[in-house]
């Protein structure tokens, strides 16, 4: 069997031809294409530039009494503004110490010196549902979808939602006007 | 699409064609001469009233697509103009929304009837895995159209749906975001989901087409569970089971007809004609019919994530049934102990979607309160449904894999032409049993 030596040019790694270049080249350039134009396929869906400019909205608080709640439109999601009685500030800060889901503090969840304010962001934090006011077994809201409560600093209480009702940014304009976002 | 073709052209046309694309030689040996089992039952007429099904979402979807505006501003109007405007458009949407209410109703059959008869063992995973995906597909399709109409189901629905990716850690409000294209359900969103539920019924169609094919390899199971041995065990396709199909159809579309005709929103949810509003959800949200017993099992569990997994793992078992299932015995029919099992999971099955359309904490029996156990009170939908929950998990995990090992099956008849020529009904009556072994 010596009287002929086959030699496989493209098995070796020693000797790359130039035809493995043109192979190695080849699929490179393939495989880089489509991922390269993958991206953008994707990212098409993300929000787009004139969803993103989405303006802050500014708000009247001389339009909300004491005890009651306006649902405002901010980035296409309800916004809870609440105009907190002093029974329920009370009943928020003495619930500071209970055991709770997401640990957070009622001072934390309003501006300073004005506790009376809540502003949140009024989708319930397990499957996106408009909480209702004044609901459930704690008195701030209660969502109707899957049954979570939420006490009057938006705090989750009871129920499937893991955390507590989202503040937004959020600022005092005047003493009567705040702007979200 | 298998197996030695029987197909002789008959014209000159039919000649020429087989020479460059053999597509009659494909449609005679798949849909006319193709060998099957000649003891198929009713419960084998469900894949032809889906194939049928499948047309008539395409045809009416099409239609509707003519009229319908994918705006967030107009969607809701142009449904109602299809309503009562556009000619027949009341029929066709009819035709439309009941027609996806039957789809499943076909197809939990068909899915149920695999289940009993073990049509899912080998060599038939591959075909029942493609079942799968047109399952999968099929409630995609379904979701994405019940969003069309935006209405306060409509969209509260996408809300609680959408939010369920968003409880995978880390990548989860990256995922919301890109399904929504912006920061809640809006526009975007509608203008997607339009895209999409034209799309997928074409996908369902390709898989079909496979599972088809996957179908025509090993050829049908039959009620016995057991191979066909000889050409005496089957009969053709046409016109042995085209006529049995047709007549099924025929049954399937006065069902489907009376629903159209009598009762075209009984399975749908009257909050739904309300348009949607951001703002506020409606105080009892439900999905369709067909998706509440998945929707009991995301609520049987307390916590977010668990309750999204353990849901997805419902049909994610299904996936790899074929491997769980240790019985070498197909049919049901021989394994009596299994048969009890199974009745109980389809049981399982029905008081999920029963609690799926309850609210959770309410009591299965009025007016009694029991004890109150973990979060909520044992006497409550809750409770049952993780009892049933329960029991669905443990019949694909631990029930089917124990019981293949454990149970002892009733004797499989050799053939299937085998206990019919046996059948003390087949002797006609006078005869002498065995005259073989008489003197």
């Amino acid at each position: 069997m010596a009287d002929t030596v086959v030699t496989d040019t493209h098995a070796s790694g020693d000797d790359p031809n130039r035809r493995d270049f043109i192979h190695i080249a080849a699929g490179a350039a393939a495989a880089g294409a489509v991922v390269g134009l993958a991206w953008p396929f994707i990212d098409q869906m993300n929000p787009a530039g004139d969803t993103l400019a989405l303006a802050s909205v500014e708000f009247d608080l001389t339009k909300v009494a004491a005890g009651q709640q306006v649902v405002v439109k901010w980035r296409g999601k309800p916004l809870f503004v609440r105009n907190r009685t002093p029974a329920e500030i009370a009943q928020a800060i003495k619930d500071d110490n209970a055991s709770l889901r997401d640990p957070q503090r009622d001072e934390e969840r309003h501006k300073p010196g004005k506790p009376e304010w809540l502003v949140l962001i009024g989708t319930c934090t397990h499957l996106g549902c408009v909480p209702t006011f004044g609901g459930g077994d704690y008195g701030g809201w209660f969502c109707p979808c899957h049954g979570s409560h939420y006490d009057t600093s938006g705090r989750i209480r009871k129920g499937p939602a893991p955390r507590n009702l989202e503040v937004p940014d959020w600022d005092f304009v005047s003493d009567t006007k705040v702007k979200i976002g | 699409m298998s197996g030695h073709s029987t197909y002789e052209p008959k014209t000159g046309f039919e000649r020429w064609m087989d020479m460059r694309l053999p597509i009659l030689r494909m449609a005679h040996d798949t849909a006319i001469t193709f060998p099957t089992p000649k003891n198929l039952n009713y419960w084998w007429t469900f894949g032809g009233i889906l194939a049928v099904m499948l047309v008539v979402q395409i045809v009416t979807g099409i239609v509707l697509a003519m009229h319908y505006v994918p705006h967030v501003d107009y969607a809701f109007a142009s449904v109602e103009r299809i309503m009562r405007d556009v000619n027949y458009g009341w029929l066709v949407r009819y035709m439309h929304a009941n027609g996806a209410s039957m789809f499943f109703i076909a197809v939990y059959i068909h899915i149920f009837r695999n289940l009993y008869y073990g049509s899912y063992k080998a060599p038939r995973e591959v075909l029942w895995i493609l079942g799968c995906v047109i399952y999968l597909l099929m409630m995609a399709t379904a979701f994405l159209g019940y969003v069309l109409p935006w209405g306060q189901m409509s969209f509260h629905g996408t809300v609680v749906i959408t939010n369920l990716f968003g409880a995978l850690p880390i990548v989860g409000e990256a995922i919301t975001t890109w399904l929504w294209g912006g920061f809640a359900v809006d526009n975007p969103t509608l203008n997607r989901f339009f895209s999409l539920h034209y799309l997928l019924p074409f996908m369902i169609a390709g898989v079909v087409a496979l599972h088809i094919w996957a179908l025509h390899v090993p050829g049908n199971n039959n009620p016995l569970g057991i191979n066909v041995k000889s050409k005496e065990d089957t009969v053709p396709f046409h016109p042995y089971y085209t006529v049995k199909d047709g007549f099924a159809i025929a049954l399937f579309f006065i069902l489907f007809a009376s629903f159209v005709f009598y009762n075209p929103n009984i399975l749908g949810h009257p909050d739904n004609y309300v348009p949607a509003n951001p703002l506020v959800t409606p105080t009892h949200i439900v999905p369709e019919w067909y998706f509440l017993p998945f929707y009991a099992i995301l609520r049987a569990v307390p916590d977010k994530l668990g309750g999204v997994l353990l849901m997805f793992g419902a049909i994610g078992v299904l996936f790899v049934l074929p491997w769980l299932d240790t019985s070498k015995v197909r049919s049901m029919r021989y394994r009596p102990t299994a048969r009890l099992y199974f009745l109980i999971f389809v049981l399982a099955c029905l008081v999920l979607g029963y609690c799926g359309a309850k609210l959770p904490d309410d009591p299965v029996i009025p007016g009694v309160t029991s004890f109150q156990l973990v979060d909520a009170d044992l006497n409550s939908f809750v409770w049952l449904s993780r009892i049933a929950a329960a029991y669905y998990f443990a019949y694909f995990v631990l029930i089917l894999p124990i019981l293949g090992l454990t149970e002892t099956p009733l004797p499989v008849p050799d053939s299937i032409s085998a206990p019919v020529l046996s059948h003390p009904a087949t002797t006609p009556a006078g005869a002498v049993a065995s005259p073989e072994k008489r003197g």
